[in-house]
């Protein structure tokens, strides 16, 4: 997905595009309103990242316009801040979300793809293979008529395997994939969730194939 | 909170009221003297008239009949004396000195005019005038004295003087009042000020706005000032904080994005591993400056402890829908329990959002994935509690010893983590006058934290 990252502090930024682009998303980056306007005219945006100090101006004007354009993309703002009352004025300005710097590179995330999420209608993003519908914003797999909820490491899982069917995925990639650094997993633990993802599968005509000695691959039947 | 005691110097309202007063008093009584003293003379000088009234037409009755000198007192002269009051007249006619008729030994002043005297026990009124009449060619001088007594004068002086002490004390309270009212109306615009400066929280610090008498002027200008300095000297120590915990996580940002970027290139395992290594103390150094931060904010407020209404099953609903994304990387429901009630407490909303996101942080690190973290809101002994349960592995025991700065417990695996955080939320719920209580679920074995706060409705 493509998103516009407006944020001066130069640093932070870079940390912030190679960290979305790990996750295979398209970053474009303004260092100022200015620039961000330009960018935000020509190109439609799945999602803004919006610093409020600027040094042409405040974030705030941007996102006023922004929201005064009627454009539906949504904006997390990121904010030095830590007054309530602002929090408050940038939810009524139209924000989707908010991070305090310095924020934490996976609540980033979690919030972005959170924000995703609630922001876009149903099938925005379906993907079909054999009977399998599957949704990776809401994380709804669909089987036959019948829908159901996937947990959370579970549609990651889902997302990194169906990204490339018939490839091999090793037991150490998924685990980078799946848990954050902080947890202590053994490679072991994927086994478990590969087992569950197996049964979710179940009757889709889609299936999880494990190569001895190298990896899991998703297949067709 | 402590208020230094400053030393009161007199009170403005106490020395208006008593100048004000004194000064009513002194008009009161100088009013009384007035009033008496001229309706004392009013009332004199109109006896005086008619006792010369009736004098002279006595004197003008006296007729000079051969060598004698007649006198035939008439009915007026005495009845005009006899209309105003029940009071005694005397009255004595002399000729060269010799009575001729009336009183005797009846004295007046001599020439004629108007004196007081006393005359048969009595305090008399007393008029003389006097008469030349020539009798054969011989002037013969003729004395006509009239007195009356004066208990009728001094009854209408009564009267008059108890109308002026009316008069008097009914002033001075008027007096009184007004100038209490005068001297309120001069210090309620400090009161206003006062008040509209106490009832401000104490991050509070915009200027005074509101309209003030031109003598205070200057108070307010430089109460203004000192607030603006105040503020800039505040802001420079938050923006401090918050810039110095940024220096150093951004940085730290950068180059654990780096790391990961090598890891998913590396495929050695002692390589992995060691990048792996590096992920992990990279994010325990930014989450301890991130808690630092959070310390230094919550030592730095609390010295000026703000005091909004907060309702802590409001703050757990909004805190669980802001955590909501967090709790799912780990899968874990963060959810306020159906039987949790309204628990009203004062506080620093931005504290005690920071002691329970650290509660929580806590409980979506240690509890088991794909786990339950319950928050309940009640009230108990007149506490305001919030309680935040997990699934996890509980605390070991000695669990208050955790709240000490840096210190972790011995079960916690490999779970990154600072120390830092339970001793903020320590901090933040003492300076609310609150109680920090950790405790293991009784079945289930989970940690238990109780957040009690002042029951304030």
């Amino acid at each position: 997905m493509r998103f516009l990252l407006v944020e001066d502090n130069q640093g932070l930024a870079d940390a912030i595009v190679a960290r979305l682009e790990l996750d295979g998303h398209v970053i474009d980056h303004a260092a100022d309103l200015d620039t961000a306007a330009a960018f935000s005219d020509s190109t439609d945006y799945e999602l803004i990242l919006l610093d409020i100090m600027l040094p042409d101006g405040d974030g705030r004007t941007f996102l006023k316009d922004h929201r005064a354009r009627q454009t539906e993309t949504p904006v997390i703002v990121l904010t030095a801040r830590s007054e309530v009352s602002d929090r408050v004025n940038l939810l009524d300005l139209g924000a989707d979300d908010y991070l305090t710097k310095p924020f934490d590179f996976s609540e980033l995330e979690a919030r972005v793809r959170a924000v995703l999420r609630r922001r876009r209608g149903a099938a925005s993003n379906h993907i079909r293979l054999a009977d399998l519908g599957f949704d990776p914003l809401s994380g709804t797999l669909s089987i036959a008529g019948k829908t159901t909820q996937l947990r959370n490491k579970e549609l990651r899982l889902l997302e990194v395997l169906i990204a490339a069917p018939d490839r091999n995925f090793s037991k150490a990639k998924l685990v980078d994939r799946l848990f954050s650094y902080d947890d202590d997993v053994s490679e072991n633990a994927i086994e478990v969730y590969i087992g569950r993802l197996r049964k979710r599968l179940e009757g889709s005509g889609v299936a999880i194939v494990t190569t001895r000695g190298v990896g899991y691959r998703l297949t067709l039947q | 909170m402590n208020t230094a005691t400053v030393p009161a110097s007199g009170s403005i309202r106490r020395r208006l009221i008593v100048q004000l007063v004194a000064g009513a008093a002194v008009l009161a009584a100088l009013l009384f003297f007035v009033v008496q003293d001229l309706s004392r003379r009013l009332a004199e000088n109109a006896q005086d008239n008619v006792l010369i009234a009736s004098a002279t037409s006595i004197s003008d009755a006296m007729r000079v009949e051969g060598q004698a000198i007649t006198v035939d007192i008439p009915y007026s002269a005495l009845s005009m004396l006899g209309s105003v009051s029940d009071d005694r007249v005397f009255y004595a006619v002399l000729i060269d000195g010799e009575l001729l008729t009336g009183y005797e030994n009846l004295e007046g002043p001599e020439g004629g005019g108007a004196a007081t005297g006393r005359y048969a026990g009595d305090d008399v009124r007393v008029v003389a005038v006097e008469r030349t009449l020539s009798v054969a060619g011989t002037l013969r001088e003729a004395r006509v004295i009239v007195a009356q007594t004066r208990s009728g004068q001094q009854a209408v002086r009564a009267t008059i003087a108890q109308v002026a002490a009316t008069l008097g004390v009914g002033f001075f309270v008027l007096s009184v009042v007004s100038g209490i009212l005068a001297a309120n109306a001069a210090v309620r615009p400090l009161r206003r000020l006062t008040g509209s400066i106490a009832r401000r929280g104490p991050d509070d610090l915009r200027p005074v706005t509101a309209p003030a008498p031109q003598e205070m002027l200057p108070l307010v200008s430089a109460l203004n000032g000192f607030m603006e300095r105040l503020k800039a000297s505040l802001s420079r120590s938050e923006d401090f904080i918050a810039e110095a915990a940024h220096r150093v996580r951004t940085p730290l940002a950068t180059v654990r994005t780096q790391a990961e970027i090598a890891l998913r290139r590396v495929e050695r395992p002692e390589n992995r591993a060691a990048l792996r290594e590096m992920i992990r103390a990279i994010d325990e150094s930014s989450r301890s400056a991130g808690q630092l931060l959070d310390h230094a904010v919550v030592t730095f407020r609390s010295d000026t402890l703000e005091q909004t209404a907060i309702d802590l099953q409001t703050l757990a609903e909004e805190t669980a829908e802001r955590l909501a994304p967090l709790a799912e990387m780990r899968d874990i429901d963060l959810i306020v329990a159906e039987d949790s009630m309204p628990a009203p407490t004062r506080g620093d909303p931005i504290l005690l959002t920071s002691a329970l996101r650290n509660v929580l942080d806590n409980a979506i690190k240690y509890g088991p994935e794909a786990g339950r973290v319950t928050m309940r809101s009640y009230v108990e002994d007149q506490y305001a509690i919030l309680s935040v349960e997990d699934e996890g592995k509980g605390f070991p025991d000695g669990e208050q010893a955790l709240t000490g700065r840096f210190a972790r417990g011995a079960n916690v695996g490999g779970i990154v983590g600072s120390g830092l955080g339970l001793t903020i939320v320590e901090e933040v719920v003492s300076t609310h006058g609150g109680q920090l209580i950790l405790r293991n679920h009784p079945e289930g074995g989970g940690a238990c934290v109780l957040l009690c706060l002042p029951y304030l409705p």
